[in-house]
């Protein structure tokens, strides 16, 4: 049994909080990627044009039928040769943060389309057809009467997403970025005081994530009263 | 493309780089399984305490769920495989560590025995949580007139569990579980990180040893999404035979 040591938390504090901001910055960057892109896969997929609707299914079924660290593993081996394709450079250094950015907007649009899409059909027909009948054309209709009411919608389900987000920030750990958890690793092993970073790391997780899903909780009870 | 060097022998195992694919197939598969036997048994345990009037038992359920859903999945995986055995008492931590490494030698890989119960237990214990969630809805989505005209039969509360709730209950969240048991599938693959060579692990073993990495992360994306495919497509058939009569299938997940 070990001797806790918790001065090693104190010690570690800024290299641990600059994790914590890394994977904050991802968790911000994958969140705005994921719902844009999702939302644009969203609509695809409820396009009547066929090739569309058959592309946007094949890339989320895809993507939602591999574990997330498969995914990441080929965007950090593909997103550098893509990057040399498209400026002409061989062997461009993206770097693993690079790589892992994009890594997560793939994986959580394909996540949040289907959130989307739900949010979408849960919009009673007759919307866009009185849009239309307004004379809007379809981005008008789509912007400004669906999605605002689908995002509202769907709203709790897109925050518990987010939460989920924010604990698979932790995968990138993988590619040897550091990220809380590989910043509390990196510290554990030159210290070898593993044991008290990694529950440093679960508490503040369950911290965070405990408030987050409360604050969910609440949004949820508010819009079911709002809907009487 | 060259795709042929699957058929050539792999540095180590006595095999080819296809076996090691297999293999890992075989590891992931493993997990997996014994991981949703934990999850599937656990979690339906959380999810009926969680809809009875056992106040404290009630109580423990949702300490339990809140816990296990809201730390990451990987940092579970380090707290069971880095940490449990370190707060342990010391002999029982120097025993899991030393006595055990190299017991599985079974097909073809080589890890020990802590790796493998770290993933299995780390895996099940994770699912319950969200399993009990699914129970739990499953069983709130019934209508209340069922569990009382089971009570005015003189039913006990635990016969109109066993007779009347979980018959309906579990047919009806046949969706859902479905694709618990996919996410534990594909969730096996943060074991290799505590070195359990299963298929992600494999397919990263041969892109090191070969440089081939399209065919090889190709190669597993296929076994995952073929796998993913034949699971949804057997769970579609199953929910079609236990279907109860009129009563229309919520679909999706």
């Amino acid at each position: 049994m070990v001797d806790f040591d918790f001065k090693i938390i104190i010690d570690n504090l800024p290299f641990l909080w600059s994790g914590l901001m890394l994977s904050l910055k991802l968790f911000c960057i994958a969140l705005v990627g994921g719902i844009f892109f999702g939302t644009l896969l969203a609509m695809a997929r409820l396009s009547s044009w066929r090739i569309l609707s058959y592309s946007s299914a094949g890339f989320v079924n895809l993507i939602r039928s591999i574990p997330f660290i498969m995914a990441i593993f080929w965007f950090y081996f593909l997103t550098p040769m893509l990057v040399g394709k498209i400026t002409g450079q061989q062997g461009e250094a993206v770097g693993p943060f690079t790589s892992a950015v994009v890594a997560f907007i793939m994986v959580e649009s394909a996540y949040y389309s289907e959130i989307i899409r739900a949010g979408i059909q849960s919009v009673p027909r007759g919307q866009p057809w009185a849009a239309y009948a307004l004379g809007m054309n379809y981005w008008q209709s789509m912007g400004h009467v669906v999605l605002p009411q689908a995002f509202r919608n769907m709203l709790p389900i897109m925050l518990t997403q987010a939460i989920i987000l924010f604990q698979d920030t932790s995968l990138v750990y993988v590619v040897g970025l550091k990220d809380f958890l590989g910043a509390a690793s990196k510290a554990g092993q030159i210290s070898g005081r593993i044991v008290e970073l990694y529950i440093f790391v679960a508490l503040i997780f369950l911290i965070i994530c405990f408030a987050a899903s409360r604050l969910v909780k609440r949004v949820q009870a508010k819009m079911d009263a709002g809907r009487v | 493309m060259e795709w042929k060097f699957f058929l050539e022998q792999a540095p180590s195992g006595g095999m080819t780089y296809l076996g090691w694919l297999g293999s890992g197939l075989l590891w992931t598969m493993l997990v997996s399984a014994s991981a949703w036997i934990i999850a599937f048994s656990l979690g339906s345990v959380l999810g009926i305490l969680r809809t009875t009037p056992l106040k404290w038992l009630n109580l423990a359920a949702t300490v339990y769920v809140e816990i296990f859903r809201n730390i990451p999945l990987l940092v579970q995986m380090f707290l069971w495989y880095f940490v449990v055995p370190e707060i342990i008492p010391t002999e029982m931590g120097d025993w899991l560590k030393q006595t055990y490494p190299y017991l599985i030698t079974l097909p073809f890989a080589q890890f020990s025995l802590l790796e493998f119960s770290a993933a299995v237990l780390c895996l099940g214990l994770y699912t319950a949580s969200r399993v009990a969630e699914q129970v739990r809805s499953g069983i709130e989505s019934l209508p209340k007139g069922q569990t009382n005209a089971g009570l005015a039969m003189g039913f006990t509360l635990p016969q109109v569990y066993r007779y009347v709730i979980l018959p309906m209950a579990y047919r009806l969240i046949i969706p859902p579980m479905t694709s618990e048991f996919l996410t534990i599938f594909k969730n096996s693959s943060t074991a290799l990180t505590i070195g359990v060579l299963e298929l992600t692990a494999q397919a990263r073993q041969i892109n090191e040893y070969t440089f081939q990495t399209f065919p090889a992360f190709a190669a597993a994306t296929l076994i995952y999404v073929v796998i993913t495919l034949t699971v949804v497509f057997l769970m579609r058939l199953l929910e079609k035979k236990v279907a109860v009569p009129g009563y229309v299938a919520q679909g999706g997940h």
